[in-house]
């Protein structure tokens, strides 16, 4: 009989619960399972009911997203032997902040409302005729902007930041990070727009700096820097038209 | 634990919004240390009010200024100031720790690495540290 391992999930079913409970289940307690791999267990053996969203199962996809342990955790990528010594069953919820929808499936229309906001794509006020060839890059270019690009939108600094759930409005990090992504492209142009959406009332200003968000991401891309950075540049965007009101962007 | 409710109908869910309660920087460690560095400021706004009071007991005369000498070397006074000491040595050290992120330096196209940065925050809190010193020590020789 393999060794077992208790993980205490949360559920909720609309249909029928008031508010979220928790239902403990036994897994098997396998050397290379993943929570994920735990979560697929319960659901073809035990409960098929239980919902939850994943798809890649090593870290590109950023569906499978949940607190492990109060903690914002890619499942695929957390193993349950990590949790094997503690005494209490390993706790899996729905990401922190976000608007429950079924067991640990959460809303996430809020957040893709805002990601639109900052228009995460090249913006080129006039597209160059064909005949002039492609927009070309330099590797330090590259370098620019690469590490903000690495986001898989797996929301876990949102999750992170306790901003988030104090002031919903608030952008967040992965956006204000993907507006980043893009002013520090050499191709686009849009970075005047993003710059006035991102220095409104639920902006950067909202950010207090607690660094959650870069400690929990898993592609190492530091929205904190990033939202920090955007900081200095809107603040010295600011000193500049004030200074020199003619030069204006 | 559930109770049956009418809201829900299958093509129109029923989401839970969960609330945040006041007490959730104590919930983690994590979020309590970033509460205590957000607090500091409280620590330069004594020391702050602190100058201050010296300065209006300066303008009020010698009377009023040794009876703020006197109340500045109270068991009180020294023991509040220890705590702010405490806490903004706090502030300075975890600030230089962070300011590597959002200072972003360049030279000849590589970016500085984060000990560069860190390390030019704490010389530059050692000079401005010096040079006050000095300053009051030739003041009071």
């Amino acid at each position: 009989m393999a060794e077992l391992i208790q993980l205490e999930v949360t559920r909720y079913q609309p249909e029928r619960d008031a508010a979220p409970r928790t239902e403990t289940f036994d897994v098997p307690l396998r050397d290379d399972w993943t929570v994920l791999d735990a979560l697929n267990y319960i659901k073809d053996r035990e409960d098929g009911s239980l919902a939850y969203r994943w798809s890649c199962r090593m870290g590109v996809c950023g569906s499978c997203g949940m607190m492990v342990n109060g903690y914002p955790k890619l499942t695929c990528a957390t193993f349950l032997v990590d949790y094997a010594e503690q005494r209490e069953p390993v706790r899996v919820e729905p990401l922190a902040y976000f608007p429950i929808i079924r067991d640990l499936v959460v809303d996430l229309t809020d957040f893709l409302h805002k990601l639109r906001k900052v228009k995460p794509w090249l913006v080129v006020e006039k597209e160059k005729p064909l005949a002039e060839g492609e927009y070309k890059q330099t590797p330090a270019q590259l370098e620019q902007y690469k590490q903000f690009s690495m986001c898989i939108n797996c929301l876990l600094c949102y999750a992170a930041c306790p901003v988030i759930g104090l002031e919903p409005g608030f952008l967040g990090p992965a956006v204000i990070a993907l507006a980043r992504r893009y002013n520090l492209d050499n191709r686009d142009q849009g970075a005047g727009e993003r710059l006035e959406l991102c220095t409104e009332r639920d902006g950067i200003w909202q950010c207090t700096f607690v660094g959650e968000c870069s400690k929990v991401c898993p592609k190492n891309v530091d929205p904190a820097g990033a939202i920090q950075q955007y900081k200095i540049e809107a603040a010295l965007h600011a000193l500049k038209s004030f200074l020199l009101p003619w030069s204006a962007r | 634990m559930s109770a049956p409710t009418t809201a829900y109908t299958r093509h129109h869910p029923r989401w839970y919004r969960r609330r945040v309660s006041v007490w959730w920087w104590l919930e983690s460690w994590r979020y309590t240390r970033f509460v205590l560095r957000e607090l500091t400021s409280l620590s330069v706004g004594f020391f702050a009010l602190v100058t201050l009071g010296l300065v209006a007991a300066l303008a009020e005369g010698p009377g009023a200024y040794a009876i703020y000498l006197h109340w500045l070397r109270s068991p009180l006074s020294i023991f509040l100031h220890c705590v702010a000491l405490f806490f903004i040595v706090y502030h300075a050290v975890t600030w230089f720790h962070l300011a590597p992120r959002a200072m972003v330096v360049r030279l000849g196209g590589q970016r500085l690495p984060d000990s560069a940065i860190i390390a030019a925050n704490y010389l530059a809190w050692f000079a401005a540290s010096g040079a006050l010193f000095w300053l009051l020590l030739r003041g009071s020789q």
